[in-house]
């Protein structure tokens, strides 16, 4: 503005800004598509649930499924397993949650956690650690038996998926 | 720096071409002309043979495409095609994964160069920043080529490094995948890395312009880090940079063949031959060596969130660098005290490299500690304090009187 010698702003100041907003909010739509394409597909939303018969998971025994490309561990836990979570101090673990919270009325024994260490997602190596839970290899992670964390960098427990018994035998996940 | 042009047109065509699109005379005045200081020793040649590796990297990238596919189903036994079918592609895949690593190895002589003779100073501070950010863009790109084989290293890499953006609060999670295009690292990111990869030399390249455009405007630091005063310091780059650098470029290769045909395993990781498997994680993860002091870095803080900011911080320090050191000289051969911190930095670096490739427990984990506290000690405390307390040695008159004292001395 060197012609002008008056700060007022006039009219055409306006215009000039108003276009420019204009152009700003049209730019910034058009750039929407091209960083949301990256976000999960249809087809990828689609594969949300996975139905598993639990009924062979022999007391001690952990099965590994698939979902959402992540693995589930599914862990029939011992009656002499599930006595040492029970004589645990929940109040001192670093994201304390009680056994009980993390499982379903009347399947205590079957835990169900999404397989993936909550520090930079490796998958941890089950019956190791110091608590005969999990052992994560990657970063040194030790979870419990109910997939608590209870050393090592991991923040948070192994997260427990959305879940429902269909029936007696078999598990919908997602 | 580089004064007025002396390039003349010899003939009827250049004379006529030169006063539409003068690029005779540009490459002229930059690559024949152009004035070097006549003290360059051997640690200068880096940048050509840096130039040499991009386009290394760029040509066999250009045809390993031809033959390979991104997906998630055919990537692994597309790569083996390669090494087993392919005419010479054993050779043309060898000459791109061993290039990563000599690429690296010439990148961190070159940057550690620039540190021991003060090459970032004033007036070449844009001239460093453009460095650490093709030194970025080449960790973003070899990252995601190591992902494309989608071995079991490929895909657990992929699945820790994009785990380090859910350290970040709230968001953390919806970026991740967001990057990942699903719900674990899988086909849509294979495809983006592969996109990605290919677009990113191409970038680096443009920052080179760049880095190069800002270097023959500030003109070269030397040994003595005393700059050019008179046409008597230089000699021109056409013959004597041209052929220096093209012997510093041949000595290079002479190692880069030595991996390529003798050891062409060694600088990768076994566990990369198992094709990838989300299911399962390898018992021992380690990223690729050029990356092993930050993953020293980032294992050592206890805490998800501050490892990250650490681990990011070591690379984000380097771009403040001018401003941290505090010395007018820029030259370590007239710095006494700081030369000694220089090459503790060096030892620094190495440790925590050897320190990331062990298991993350016990004695390894204090060590990494002590080195990552000592790398941030050492740009944030020791820089600014050392050049304020040093007294260093009498700098030359110029750079002529330096060659000149010294072969009067022999």
């Amino acid at each position: 503005m060197a012609t002008m010698d008056t700060a007022e702003p006039s009219r055409r100041d306006f215009l000039y800004i108003a276009t420019g907003a204009v152009a700003a909010v049209g730019a910034a739509s058009a750039v929407w598509p091209f960083i949301d394409q990256m976000n999960p597909d249809a087809s990828a939303l689609a594969m949300a649930s996975t139905e598993v018969d639990v009924s062979a998971v022999a007391p001690g025994q952990i099965i590994t499924v698939k979902w959402r490309g992540k693995p589930v561990f599914i862990r029939n836990r011992t009656p002499d397993e599930m006595k040492k979570l029970d004589a645990m101090d929940v109040k001192s673990l670093k994201d304390p949650q009680s056994d009980a919270d993390r499982v379903k009325k009347g399947h205590e024994n079957l835990l169900v956690v999404v397989g993936v260490c909550t520090h930079l997602g490796c998958v941890p190596l089950g019956h190791a650690g110091d608590h005969d839970g999990w052992f994560c290899p990657c970063h040194g992670s030790h979870y419990d038996a109910s997939g608590r964390i209870h050393a090592g960098p991991a923040p948070l427990n192994l997260p427990v998926p959305p879940y429902e018994f269909i029936s007696d035998k078999v598990v919908k996940i997602g | 720096m580089s004064g007025h042009s002396t390039y003349t047109p010899s003939n009827g065509f250049t004379r006529w071409l030169d006063a539409r699109l003068p690029i005779i005379r540009l490459s002229y005045d930059s690559f024949v002309a152009y004035p070097t200081p006549r003290n360059l020793n051997y640690w200068w040649t880096f940048g050509g043979i840096l130039s040499m590796m991009l386009a290394v990297q760029l040509i066999t990238g250009i045809v390993l495409v031809m033959h390979y596919t991104p997906n998630t189903l055919m990537a692994f036994a597309s790569v083996e095609h390669i090494m087993r079918d392919v005419n010479w592609g054993w050779l043309i895949r060898y000459m791109h994964a061993n290039g990563a690593s000599m690429f690296f190895v010439a990148v961190y002589i070159h940057i550690l160069r620039g540190m021991y003779y003060g090459s970032y100073k004033a007036p070449r501070e844009i001239l460093w920043i453009l460095g650490v950010v093709i030194y970025l863009l080449m960790m973003a790109t070899a990252f995601m080529g190591y992902v494309l084989p989608w071995g079991q290293m490929s895909f657990w890499g992929a699945t820790v490094i994009t785990n380090l953006f859910s350290a970040i609060p709230l968001i953390g999670d919806p970026i991740v995948i967001w990057l990942w295009g699903g719900f674990s690292v899988d086909n849509p990111t294979l495809n983006r890395f592969f996109s990605l990869h290919y677009l990113l030399p191409f970038v680096i390249a443009a920052v080179v312009v760049l880095h190069v455009w800002a270097l023959h405007v500030v003109g070269q630091n030397n040994p003595t880090g005393v700059e050019v005063k008179s046409e008597q310091d230089t000699v021109a780059f056409t013959p004597y940079a041209t052929l220096k650098d093209a012997f510093g470029m041949s000595a290079f290769l002479v190692l880069f063949c030595w991996f390529l045909f003798y050891t062409p395993n060694y600088m990768g990781h076994p566990d990369n031959y198992i094709p990838a498997n989300p299911m399962v994680t390898p018992a021992h993860i380690v990223p690729e060596w050029y990356f092993l002091p930050f993953y020293a870095i980032l294992r050592s803080i206890p805490d998800k969130l501050g490892g990250v900011i650490a681990m990011f911080g070591a690379i984000a320090v380097l771009f403040v660098l001018p401003w941290l050191d505090t010395s007018k000289v820029k030259s370590s051969t007239y710095r006494p005290l700081y030369k000694q911190f220089f090459w503790i930095l060096v030892v620094v670096g190495l440790g925590l490299g050897y320190l990331g490739s062990q298991p993350a427990e016990g004695g390894y984990v204090i060590a990494s500690r002590i080195l990552t506290a000592w790398y941030f000690f050492h740009f944030l405390v020791i820089l600014p304090v050392v050049g304020l307390i040093e007294k260093p040695k009498p700098v030359p008159e110029s750079i002529t009187a330096a060659v000149l004292a010294k072969n009067a001395a022999h």
